[in-house]
């Protein structure tokens, strides 16, 4: 099994925009190969995450090694599953730099979209054999001429190498897998190189430590070798190796063919198994391969425990959930308001919320999710801050008569939050989005109060673009007016810059507040109620003759609901 | 000390079986010996609430356990009732009920004989004096004010009467099935029966209502009132009918100003009419309801019928804390459960020492009298007011804004306290947590 020649090994990525059918293919594609028993159960088998199955994406890319008999031959297909997402394009270069082809998949009713563009280009700059796939032909608005075309025009590949497909239901997925075989070269690489891999995924097993996914790019590896990770120079033993199919399957040894699979080599910390890393074998050092970079935190957010005294409990999921997430940045942090919690980075929106959901439902943790803040470098100098402009148009480009692509220079700030939520919104759904981070700019930057009777709260200090202040000052203040409980005297709440009041609301003063009525000496409801009170009074902070609940600093810093 | 105090036990008990005796319990016999809750003291006596579920109508204010009976369920409610307050009164080994109150429903829709027979069980069982307060509430219906008489006979010697306003328009849309002129009929007759013991429901914050129309309805009604009010602001409750009205917008209330003044000015209006406010609601020229005054002083209680509410000790069964208890709120799961068993009670739960000291707390504050310092050492002979609220910062504010008032007497709020009780409560009941409850140190 494993002694394939290296010529009858094809490695390949399913690439395409989200939702236009990767999982779907994969699935169909472990199917014919036998890898899975054709059953109703099959969808996204390679989504083993539950969150992965509820939200329907792939976060962690998934392995699996097919067999195929073409024209009375055998070859070995390793089909490496990517995330469609925006947030995880570096995951899926990462997993580009094991194939040496990829199938383009793009919807025959949706056509070319933002990812497809960026993922084509990812493709094409790690130079591999791309082959388009038009998918659900099936549907009634499927219109795969038109998609021919766009391919052709903006792709600049001949409409003839498209294989039209319908993932759902089998349609000529048979074509597929005869063009990964002839479309697709073999890797290179020889058995006698030096041993070379490329580490692009790793997960932790309790049990048995740091796995790593990699692919041989030269040479051979077996049980007890001793090697090398390049980027952080450590070396272990390895204790354990396999294919993917897609489940694990240990052998001996595994060759240079281009094989791809996974290791267990002592590695306690993920952190170890860089995804992009290369690993070689002691005896013989090589060069490292191109390409490393590790992942960059784009968005960030806060998370804090409900209650101090969950703090333990929070850290260790959180830990526990980063060990097989390598690309979240930890970082801990403290808020007046909210005490001892955590600043997260995360690559993007997305990658955040599946994090949270995750420690949800996999740990039972309930976390305050404070608005994600992007990172800000302050000058401290007397020069004169730059104005900048909030959007700046950089290249318009029409892929079609129907569509046209624009580049922008925007603040990151703008955009983190609700950015892409507008533009859908906006275009019904058509618009399309993906960004890359243009380093910092300065900007007009101040520093808002929040006061409560005259009292300044400092937890509630925000740094706010001066043209968003009015509007956000407004929006805090209304918060506050909404969760701060009535008192026996008015509360004045307000939005400052300096000594400037931008924005004010008031809770009016109780002028009344006694129960009319205890009939029939049934008092148990009321009893609760004001024993609740009670307890809420001993949580709430005392800022001048205030009482403020925590709520109230948890709903004016939390991420908006959308 | 041990044979005193066995004296005044013994002295106690014998008033209680002579009611001649009785009369002699105006001497005080005082003591400084500490006691808990299931001491005689308190575990001697109760009073007694008795829940008629049953209501021809429902009001469309009303969320109150109340139904409309299909059948004539008349014979066996009243017989399940006796058989419950048989067996409570057994369970509670109390020796003396101090005042019976019919409530419900509509208790005026029950059978003068079915009232008959329950005192009759009461006097059976335990010494119920020929001066207990004996309240029936009343529907002043044409109906309810013939049977008048009937209950008097049998038995009871004040009636609460539910006239709620004299304003027919309102009456009408509140569900009500009477007008003024019955309600001012019934007052009349039962004025007649028991002067001196009629009681008046009015309500206020009515929607459409101003304060001013409000003011001038209240002084009328106060000329043709006997000696006590009971004043109650109208509530939105989830589920009513009003609740609807208001949402969908067919009905508006008055604004929360606009009812916080309506307050104001009765109790003022009442004052000058020579009403002593006594407690948040009620208010009495000379007696006061002697029924709810045991609630709110934090003496047993025992509740019969579907949904009535207890805080006894089941000294029967070799209880010795007070407990809260809910009977059952369905009548006929209720009516089962009393055939098997002889009694329907739903939950119990005993009150730790902490939570008894909260509902003391809560329910003598609503005295305008609040609560004093020999009440309250009835149930905390260890830490005084004092001790327990002198000390805190929050507890000095109030004091200072003059809401609130601690002195040689006791606890107790000031007029302007009275009307946010309930933001002073959750203060108070902080301090009351720091020293009682077991996980101090925050």
């Amino acid at each position: 099994m494993s002694k394939f020649p290296v010529d009858k090994i094809r490695n390949f990525c399913i690439i395409a925009h989200i939702d236009h059918g990767k999982s779907t293919l994969a699935d169909r594609l472990l199917e014919m190969t036998g890898a899975i028993a054709k059953t109703e159960k099959n969808k996204q088998v390679l989504d083993k995450l539950q969150v992965e199955r509820e939200r329907g994406i792939t976060v962690k890319a998934q392995t699996a090694s097919l067999f195929y008999s073409h024209d009375g031959q055998d070859y070995l297909l390793n089909l490496i599953d990517t995330p469609g997402h925006v947030d995880f394009s570096y995951e899926v270069s990462r997993s580009l730099s094991a194939c040496q082809g990829v199938l383009l998949i793009i919807d025959a009713n949706q056509g070319i979209q933002a990812q497809t563009v960026a993922n084509f280009y990812l493709a094409f700059e790690a130079q591999l054999a791309i082959i388009p796939v038009i998918n659900k032909i099936d549907l009634k608005n499927a219109n795969p001429e038109r998609v021919e075309s766009q391919i052709e025009k903006v792709f600049d590949i001949p409409r003839e190498e498209c294989i039209r497909i319908s993932a759902k239901l089998g349609t000529n997925v048979e074509a597929v897998l005869q063009a990964v075989v002839e479309r697709i070269p073999h890797p290179g690489g020889s058995v006698d190189d030096p041993f070379k891999a490329l580490v692009f995924d790793s997960n932790f097993d309790h049990y048995r430590g740091v796995v790593a996914n990699i692919a041989v790019i030269g040479g051979r590896v077996k049980k007890g070798d001793k090697i090398v990770s390049a980027h952080l120079s450590k070396t272990y033993e390895v204790n354990e190796l396999g294919l993917l199919r897609p489940e694990e399957h240990a052998t001996q040894k595994l060759y240079a063919d281009g094989q791809v699979g996974y290791i267990i080599a002592g590695m306690k910390d993920v952190k170890e198994a860089q995804i992009g890393d290369t690993l070689y074998c002691l005896e013989r050092p090589v060069q490292a391969l191109p390409g490393f970079k590790p992942a960059k935190a784009m968005v960030f957010a806060g998370m804090y425990p409900m209650d101090q005294s969950e703090y333990p409990a929070l850290r260790s999921a959180i830990e526990r959930l980063t060990l097989n997430d390598s690309s979240v940045t930890v970082q801990r942090d403290s808020s007046l308001a909210l005490g001892a919690g955590w600043r997260l980075g995360f690559l993007g929106l997305l990658h955040m919320e599946v994090f949270n959901q995750r420690l949800e439902q996999e740990y039972n943790a309930s976390v305050i999710v404070t608005s994600p803040t992007v990172p800000y470098k302050a000058i401290l100098s007397s020069a004169k801050l730059i104005k900048s402009r909030r959007g700046v148009q950089k290249s318009v480009v029409y892929i079609d008569e129907q569509r046209v692509m624009l580049k922008y220079l925007f603040p990151l700030n703008e955009i983190v939050v609700d950015f892409y939520d507008l533009l859908k919104s906006m275009s019904s759904g058509y618009a399309s989005f993906d960004y890359e981070n243009a380093d910092y700019q300065a900007a007009d930057l101040i520093k808002m109060d929040i006061l409560l009777n005259g009292r300044p709260v400092e937890e509630l200090t925000t740094i706010v673009h001066r043209e968003r202040a009015y509007s956000m000052g407004k929006a805090m203040c209304e918060r506050l007016k909404e969760s701060i409980p009535r008192q026996m005297f008015e509360i004045a709440i307000q939005a400052a810059i300096g000594s400037k009041v931008i924005a004010r609301e008031t809770v009016k003063a109780f002028r009344k507040n006694v129960l009319a009525k205890c009939y029939g000496g049934d008092i148990t409801r009321k009893m609760k109620l004001l024993k609740r009170q009670a307890e809420g009074k001993k949580k709430m902070r005392r800022i001048g003759n205030v009482d403020v609940p925590k709520d109230a600093f948890i709903s004016v810093l939390k991420r908006k609901e959308k | 000390k041990f044979v005193s105090r066995m004296i005044t036990h013994m002295f106690r008990k014998a008033s209680c079986f002579s009611p001649g005796l009785r009369r002699f319990s105006g001497l005080k016999v005082t003591e400084h010996v500490p006691e808990s809750p299931a001491s005689p003291r308190l575990t001697e006596q109760a009073s007694l609430y008795v829940h008629w579920p049953y209501c021809l109508r429902r009001c469309t204010y009303c969320n109150f356990n109340k139904y409309i009976s299909k059948e004539n369920n008349e014979d066996i409610m009243a017989k399940c009732l006796q058989r419950e307050t048989e067996t409570l009164l057994q369970l509670s080994q109390v020796s003396c009920i101090t005042s019976v109150f019919f409530g419900g429903g509509t208790p005026s829709l029950a059978h003068p004989s079915t009232i008959a027979k329950i005192l009759e069980t009461v006097s059976k069982q335990v010494n119920l004096s020929d001066e207990a307060e004996v309240t029936l509430e009343v529907n002043p219906t044409p109906v309810g004010m013939s049977k008048l008489k009937d209950y008097h006979h049998v038995g009871v010697n004040r009636f609460s009467i539910g006239i709620q306003s004299l304003q027919d328009k309102d009456l009408k849309s509140l569900g009500r099935d009477h007008n003024s002129l019955d309600a001012l009929q019934t007052l009349a007759e039962a004025r007649k029966l028991c002067p001196g013991g009629v009681s008046v429901d009015i309500m206020f914050g009515r929607p459409n209502q101003t304060t001013d129309l409000w003011s001038r309805e209240l002084s009328e009604m106060l000329r043709v009132c006997d000696d006590h009010v009971s004043l109650y602001q109208l509530t939105l409750e989830r589920g009513t009918q009003l609740f609807k009205q208001v949402q969908s917008g067919q009905v508006t209330m008055p604004t929360e100003e606009i009812t916080a003044e309506m307050y104001q000015c009765a109790r003022t209006t009442l004052q000058q009419h020579g009403f002593q406010q006594y407690e948040v609601s009620n208010f009495a020229k000379n007696v006061k309801s002697r029924h709810n005054l045991s609630y709110w002083k934090g003496k047993q209680y025992i509740g019969v019928g579907p949904g009535a509410h207890g805080r006894f000790v089941p000294l029967g069964e070799g209880g010795v804390t007070r407990e809260a208890r809910t009977q059952t709120l369905e009548p006929d799961v209720w009516i089962h459960e009393v055939r098997q068993r002889g009694h329907g009670t739903r939950r119990r739960i005993q009150l730790g020492h902490l939570e008894l000291l909260e509902e003391v707390l809560v329910m003598g504050m609503r005295m305008t009298k609040g609560v004093n310092h020999k009440h309250w050492e009835l149930f905390s002979p260890e830490l005084s007011l004092l001790e327990i609220f002198g000390g805190s910062l929050a507890v000095q504010e109030l004091l200072q804004n003059g809401l609130l008032i601690l002195d040689d007497r006791g606890l107790r709020c000031s007029w302007d306290g009275l009307a946010l009780l309930d933001s002073m409560l959750p203060v108070l009941l902080v301090e009351l947590d720091r020293i009682f409850s077991p996980k101090t140190g925050s």
